[in-house]
């Protein structure tokens, strides 16, 4: 599955997710710059991201732990979610995201 | 400024990693002072997974973070370590003698042959939220923290986030303000239920403000805050007069001062060999997680074991003339004096 991730300058960055690894992840390996602190435990916000073009709408609804994890998120937007707590599926293919602002 | 004060070693960070070089240098008669920016010991397993379980520390098949830090504490006690908690360790400076000055933000001033740097992922420092030039108002009309209430009496304070900070200071400085406004990105907290519901009260005797909305931007000359743009769940702004702000939206780890310590630094990681996890500065150690070298994951199984070498090659140099003997705890009647069980 591709993942078509925006950076905060607006550069678009074309990925491979990977079946069962986690988006955050994803996002880390190929080097951009997310701070994910607690190595996707959902207990830092760090990982925050915006889902772009529908795609919000498709994903299954964070849990409530996402939910509230997200209070402590900077610049929360309604279709914000956290890149550790979406796992890539093949059912994911062409998913778009921007990084939210550190 | 206090007078300074003289040990053996000095160690910054009391995470787990701070926590057990206590230990090792403990069973070596070397005595440790530690200073955190944090208000409590246990780092990252306090500040960010107090309630999550770890599986890979070997013989407790599970512990929580904040378990985890509790038995530390224990387990070092007899060591009677001393605490500098809630200050940032600021700057370090050589004296002629070779021993190590490191002073904190509160003025406290440690002289220590060994500086011991546990400083994991960095200092804890509260997350500043992205509004264009809030810089200029941090500490004249912005603040991440409450040191004084009295300060904000007669204010009229604007509080951002929905965990349990943003809600206690909106209790607590709600009768001392003005006029108080909580904004919200939405309408449901992280914080306790307890907290929500005097909040909740307060809104509806109107002593308080609630709004579902973020802050877009500050107005205001020279730091003195006017006012701030706020946004609502439907994307209209509005201006909003206050003049105080006060985010609250948890803690983030930065390297901090850390870097200006004239270490060698290599992706804010510091280098260390991997037999004394000294840094390239002699009488330097660097352990856990804010270390590197090659192969090092970063484990807290993984700090102890350099907490482990890096006393004994602290002995040496705070103890030149003295000859270490490795013992075991097991066997040893004089190590077991020193844990105050023999
Ligand atoms: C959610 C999560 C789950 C984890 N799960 C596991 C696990 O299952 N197993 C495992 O082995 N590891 C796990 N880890 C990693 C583990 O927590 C770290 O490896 C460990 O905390 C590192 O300990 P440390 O003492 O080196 O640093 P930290 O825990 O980061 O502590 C460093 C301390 O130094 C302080 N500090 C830094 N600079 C300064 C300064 N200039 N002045 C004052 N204070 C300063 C900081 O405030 C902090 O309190 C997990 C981490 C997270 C976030
Ligand atoms: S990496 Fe910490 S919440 Fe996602």
């Amino acid at each position: 599955m591709k993942i078509y991730a925006k950076d905060r300058d607006g550069k678009e960055h074309v990925l491979e997710g990977r079946d069962g690894w986690t988006v955050m992840e994803i996002l880390r390996d190929a080097g951009l710059p997310i701070t994910a602190e607690c190595g996707g435990a959902c207990a830092c916000a760090t990982c925050h991201v915006y889902v772009d073009g529908g795609w919000y709408e498709k994903l299954s609804a964070p849990s409530d732990a996402e939910t509230d994890m997200l209070d402590m998120a900077l610049a929360v937007e309604p279709n914000s979610r956290l890149s550790c707590q979406i796992t890539c599926a093949p059912e994911l293919d062409g998913l778009k995201l921007t990084l939210a602002p550190e | 400024m206090s007078t300074p004060i003289e040990t053996d070693v000095a160690i910054v960070g009391a995470g787990p990693i701070g926590l057990f070089a206590v230990f090792e240098l403990g069973l070596l008669d070397l005595k440790c002072h530690l200073v955190d920016i944090l208000d409590r010991p246990g780092g990252q397993c306090t500040e960010l997974y107090p309630e999550k379980p770890i599986y890979d520390i070997p013989g407790l098949p599970i512990v929580t973070g904040q378990e985890l830090t509790d038995r530390l504490m224990e387990q070092i006690k007899p060591f009677n370590a001393q605490f500098h908690f809630s200050e940032m360790a600021s700057a370090l400076t050589k004296l002629p003698d070779g021993r190590w000055k490191l002073s904190t933000d509160a003025g406290t001033e440690i002289i220590a042959p060994v500086l011991v740097i546990a400083a994991g992922g960095g200092s804890f420092v509260p997350k500043r939220p992205p509004i264009p030039g809030i810089e200029a108002y941090e500490g004249k009309s912005v603040f991440y923290a409450v040191r004084k209430m009295e300060n904000f009496r007669g204010k009229n304070v604007l509080i951002a986030g929905g965990g349990d900070s943003a809600l206690d200071w909106t209790i607590n400085l709600a009768p001392v303000a003005n006029s108080l406004t909580l904004v919200h990105h939405r309408d449901g907290f992280r914080a306790n239920q307890h907290s929500v519901n005097q909040m909740r009260e307060l809104e509806a005797a109107g002593k308080i403000k609630f709004h579902v909305a973020s802050v877009k931007a500050l107005h205001g000359d020279n730091g003195q805050l006017e006012a701030a743009t706020l946004a609502g769940a439907d994307k209209k702004e509005w201006r909003h007069d206050c003049d105080t702000f006060l985010p609250f939206f948890g803690l983030t780890m930065k390297l901090g001062p850390i870097a200006e310590f004239g270490l060698n630094l290599h992706e804010n990681l510091i280098p260390v060999d991997t037999a004394r996890f000294e840094s390239e500065t002699p009488g330097i150690f660097a352990i856990g997680d804010i270390n590197s070298y090659t192969g090092k994951l970063k484990l807290i199984l993984s700090g102890f074991h350099e907490a482990a070498l890096m006393a004994q090659a602290a002995f040496h140099i705070a103890r030149p003339n003295d000859k270490l003997r490795f013992q075991y705890t097991t066997s040893s009647s004089n190590l077991q004096k020193k844990l105050g069980v023999a």
